[in-house]
């Protein structure tokens, strides 16, 4: 059984478990939805203001319900020693992380897809024209959060503050993610994309090194 | 065979473990005595690959743990106070994954037998967290076996099990020690302990401080024996 099947079974028993519960989704899907609405009725604003405040506030919404979600991902390792069963299984301690990646990755497509119309909605604003790069820009900034968010989740999980603790690590590392990404949405919303290309190259170079870093430590930190 | 040659934990300033020699043979059934704190679950986390050894040395059948970790996982199997079960799969989703997790061939057959084993055949779709402390432990053990391991490494089984589960570890017990499996078992209970074993070690403040074969020895004569050699350390 080869690498790619065990992080298939991995993910089954994530989904299996997250079905069940849908303690993770159920979260975030609330916070980000409460968001926009809160925001759609607080922010009474002209149409050139919205363009430049809603990449930001989209983005935000974003990051926090990810945090949400990222707060859970490893509790249930946690519960019964469970961490220690998958340490024990002969496999790569890599497919552990990979399969909470995907889970993760699977559960903010889900919030997004049903969150970002909601924005529209609330806030009145058109579609972009270019929305297969907002679709882009949506991948690559969730995946860059994602990847270094799970890492630093199961760090934070073996901590007793671990839901404070999540959002201390985690922001100082997004930020540049963050900027990133409000910039080339801002581009896409305003229609001028002209000035994305180097915030878009930053994000895929983020995306590249919070990858590969994981990788490098994670069974250590799980040793830890 | 499992050979420990000098192992030591060092975890921050504190020494757990100061130095660990063992020597187990295949088939062997080696129970550990110790006061809370002597490093006995180190030990045990160390054997079973949990925990990297700070220094010394780990060979499982010939092989250096270091080097060939994946391998010699699929030859050990651990029974531990907390279950390592995911509360919200079912007891039959839970063995599954486990089983596919060490690749199992006839998974359905062997998870169907392990349920029937432990008494859970009734409660196979039932989820976990509805199961009580002695159920959990009963399907702790058929996830312990699940790869049906050569190597059974416990951490004080017995804790919190109704007389039901404890006759069903003595029963799986008995039956691995007739199958020459190699058991390590942690215990407070001389009773539970001494039964079975072959080779009992007592570990003191990190170093075991005395070995022996328990047969001819009475209980009491060994409780004697543990006293002396805690209060001695």
């Amino acid at each position: 059984m080869n690498f790619a099947s065990k992080v298939q079974v991995l993910l089954w028993k994530e989904v299996k478990s997250e079905l069940r519960t849908k303690e993770m989704l159920s979260a975030m899907l609330v916070f980000a939805l409460l968001v926009a609405v809160s925001f759609g009725f607080a922010l009474e604003i002209a149409r050139d203001e919205v363009t430049k405040i809603l990449p930001g506030v989209i983005w935000v919404t974003l990051t926090f319900a990810g945090i949400l979600g990222l707060n859970r991902s490893f509790v249930a390792e946690r519960q019964n020693d469970c961490i220690y069963g998958l340490m024990l299984c002969p496999v790569d301690r890599s497919a552990i992380y990979v399969a909470k990646t995907l889970m993760n990755l699977l559960l903010m497509a889900i919030v997004e897809l049903i969150a970002i119309p909601m924005f529209f909605i609330m806030f009145n604003y058109p579609l972009p024209a270019s929305l297969g790069m907002l679709i882009l820009v949506l991948f690559l900034g969730t995946y860059s959060f994602m990847v270094i968010g799970t890492f630093l989740s199961a760090l934070a999980a073996s901590t007793r503050i671990s839901e404070i603790l999540l959002p201390i690590l985690m922001i100082p590392m997004i930020v540049p993610v963050l900027i990133c990404a409000v910039q080339v949405t801002g581009g896409i919303f305003s229609g001028d994309l002209s000035g994305i290309s180097l915030y878009l190259k930053l994000l895929i170079t983020f995306g590249a090194i919070y990858s590969g870093l994981p990788f490098i430590l994670f069974d250590y930190l799980l040793e830890v | 065979m499992i050979v420990a040659k000098g192992l030591t934990k060092q975890i921050g300033s504190k020494r757990i473990l100061k130095g660990i020699d063992l020597e187990i043979e295949a088939g062997d059934f080696v129970t550990c005595f110790g006061p809370n704190g002597a490093g006995k679950s180190t030990t045990l986390k160390i054997l079973a690959l949990l925990s990297k050894a700070s220094s010394g040395q780990l060979f499982i059948d010939g092989m250096d743990v270091s080097k060939h970790g994946d391998e010699l996982r699929k030859k050990v199997g651990v029974i531990s106070h907390n279950t390592f079960l995911y509360d919200n799969l079912t007891a039959q989703e839970n063995l599954v994954f486990y089983g596919k997790m060490y690749e199992v061939p006839h998974l359905e057959k062997r998870v169907e037998e392990l349920l029937e084993d432990v008494g859970l055949t009734y409660a196979a779709a039932d989820t976990v967290r509805t199961f009580s402390r002695g159920m959990q432990q009963r399907l702790a053990i058929a996830r312990s076996l699940v790869h049906d391991p050569p190597i059974l490494l416990m951490d004080e089984p017995y804790t919190g099990l109704d007389e039901m589960a404890k006759g069903i570890l003595n029963s799986v017990l008995k039956q691995l020690s007739l199958s020459k499996h190699t058991v390590f078992l942690i215990t407070h209970d001389f009773d539970q302990g001494l039964e079975q074993s072959d080779q009992t070690v007592i570990l003191v403040g990190g170093r075991i401080v005395h070995r022996c074969d328990p047969k001819g020895i009475g209980r009491e004569e060994f409780r004697q024996l543990y006293l002396k050699c805690v209060e001695g350390a």
